[in-house]
């Protein structure tokens, strides 16, 4: 166990420095002048050049990546081109208010999915199932930018229920949380309800379920104790790594619904060419993705006692 | 001949599969026949915000117009026609690369799998969406990156499937006898085990279409699909956003239109999988 985490530790760190150096190399390709665009457009040539000259822009870029790493490895993370602030300021405000509307997503999302997917499953091919079944392809097939149009139009601009924006200019509202999460819940649920579904339909084909039914015991009971339990191992790991999709997902509603996270940062951040920023909204996510991917892995071996991780392939 | 017939008979079996396959040939008769169907030019401005329905010099504006003016439902026609596209070639190329990249993984193994699968795992690794924006606000974008950034976020994928694939297959018995027969790997690779893998890359496949399509309109409604005057839809959902809360049929037109092409798609695709599915 040990082993593994080191191992997935020196896995991540390879990942980091690997991406780190691609994301710099990719902006040092980008033509355009990085001076003009943090001085302003009237800045004359002679202003550009020293500001270029200070801020170290003529040593070689292996050099400039590498002090930026010795950066890095001090907790240092640089200072925004665009917001002229160091990337820190900027950077775990905007991922807190992710962290919030992720949380939210997730707490409605996956007693939902696992419902459904559970109800769907344990009788394979009733009505029920394939009602279930057809609304989570419809759900999935609808890019979140196309409900977050269907949602706003309905709710905002024919009912008048919930605000169009979600820049939470006025402090913290949870009505502007509404249509955000919702895109979210609605694009994502589909694909763990499925996967639930296949998962508990597979458990009920078992001879422990017939055992269990035709020693007399209720449906019901059968379901909650006995298939309920092996049923969720798959669809849990699903879930930890549904958090990588979030991520997706939320540069798109957060740009949608001008709500102020870390995916509209990381949007905003490329499009300015805002390389440390940049830089540190790319460390954040591999973290984000290694360790649920790690997670995954580890809660896939408790649940599933068969899986050990000696010798076996992780 | 035959062959199509088996098919439309097993969807008289499958309404859902069904209701797929129309909406998938429905979008592809749009495409072909954009320019015969499409009363207007797709960029061409005639009258700004003009609701569903108005009139513009005795023609029907059906979906009325853009902020700039420009006939919504031309638009649509036309933007069927560049999704379609980019979708398709950006598939093939993906599958060209991944399956060349998984055979050789799966079949030469030692340090090409060791550095084929390290690359695949740093890109796996990473939200695709934000490789996404890395790449295409540096290289900028257009038809040709916007084809490029799929493939490099979808190949590893691919790949990954069919090196598990052809790790397998290549213990078998048939290609033990290839060998012997002193045919070479690529021989060996592109015609004694790429047959074997059609069965689950077709399925890969049409799901895998239908995320490209969405990916495609992500990219445009994020700023990063093909530049302005094109028709294309996510962008035309992108523009009209600002103004949604007052125009309303901007936005809808084109969210039912990428909708129910990728729904088209995904319901096929569970027609398919499933062999016994009723429908």
């Amino acid at each position: 166990m040990l082993f593994f985490l080191l191992k997935r530790l020196g896995m991540l760190a390879l990942t980091m420095l690997v991406v780190s150096i691609v994301v710099f190399l990719l902006l040092e390709l980008t033509p355009g002048n990085v001076a003009a665009k943090v001085l302003g457009q009237y800045a004359t040539a002679e202003q550009q050049r020293l500001w270029l000259e200070a801020n170290g822009y003529f040593d070689p870029a292996f050099e400039r990546y590498l002090r930026w790493l010795a950066k890095l490895l001090t907790g240092d993370l640089g200072e925004s081109l665009c917001y002229k602030v160091p990337v820190g300021d900027i950077l775990w405000p905007r991922l807190l208010n992710t962290v919030v509307l992720g949380a939210a997503v997730l707490a409605i999302m996956v007693p939902l999915s696992l419902t459904l997917g559970v109800i769907a499953g344990m009788r394979e091919g009733r009505p029920s199932d394939r009602a279930i079944s057809i609304i989570s392809i419809v759900t999935t097939s609808v890019p979140e930018f196309a409900s977050a149009a269907f949602l706003s139009a309905l709710f905002v601009f024919a009912l008048g229920w919930l605000p169009g924006t979600s820049a939470m200019s006025g402090g913290f509202d949870w009505r502007e949380l509404v249509l955000p999460v919702a895109v979210l819940v609605l694009y994502d649920f589909g694909y763990v309800a499925r996967m639930t579904r296949a998962s508990m339909a597979d458990v009920m084909t078992q001879p422990y379920i017939r055992t269990a039914l035709l020693k007399g015991l209720t449906f019901r009971v059968v379901v909650l104790r006995h298939a309920l339990r092996n049923a969720l191992i798959a669809p849990f790991t699903v879930i930890l790594l549904q958090v990588n999709w979030l991520l997706s997902g939320v540069i798109v509603v957060e740009s949608f619904f001008a709500y102020k996270g870390f995916g509209a940062l990381l949007l905003e951040a490329s499009l300015f060419g805002d390389i440390f920023l940049i830089e540190a909204c790319a460390m954040v996510a591999v973290v984000v993705a290694v360790v649920t991917q790690t997670l995954a892995d580890i809660a896939y071996a408790y649940l599933s006692p068969r899986i050990r991780f000696a010798g076996g392939p992780v | 001949m035959t062959r199509v017939r088996r098919i439309l008979a097993a969807l008289r079996h499958r309404p859902v599969a069904a209701i797929g396959f129309a909406l998938v040939l429905f979008w592809f008769a749009a495409a072909l026949l954009a320019p015969v169907l499409a009363p207007f030019d797709p960029v061409t401005p005639l009258t700004p915000f003009a609701k569903p329905g108005a009139q513009h010099g005795g023609a029907l504006l059906l979906l009325g117009t853009d902020t700039l003016g420009r006939d919504i439902l031309s638009r649509l026609l036309f933007g069927a026609r560049s999704v379609l596209v980019y979708a398709i070639g950006a598939t093939v190329l993906a599958y060209a690369v991944g399956v060349t990249a998984g055979l050789a993984a799966g079949y030469y193994r030692g340090r090409t799998d060791t550095v084929l699968s390290f690359a695949a795992n740093v890109v796996l690794s990473f939200p695709v969406l934000v490789l996404y924006i890395l790449i295409l606000t540096t290289i900028g974008a257009s038809g040709l990156n916007i084809l490029l950034a799929v493939t490099v976020a979808s190949a590893p994928g691919i790949m990954r499937v069919v090196r598990g694939l052809t790790l397998e297959l290549r213990a078998r018995d048939f290609v033990a006898a290839a060998k012997l027969r002193g045919d070479g790997a690529a021989y060996i690779m592109l015609v004694e085990i790429l047959p074997n893998l059609r069965g689950p890359l077709v399925v890969d496949a049409c799901l895998r279409f239908g995320y490209v399509i969405i990916t495609i309109g992500v990219l445009g409604f994020l700023g990063l699909g093909l530049p302005p005057p094109a028709p294309d839809w996510g962008s035309m959902i992108k523009e009209a956003r600002q103004v949604a809360l007052a125009f309303p049929h901007m936005t809808l037109a084109p969210a039912v239109a990428i909708s129910s092409l990728v729904l088209g798609f995904n319901l096929l695709a569970d027609g398919l999988r499933d062999p016994n599915g009723r429908g």
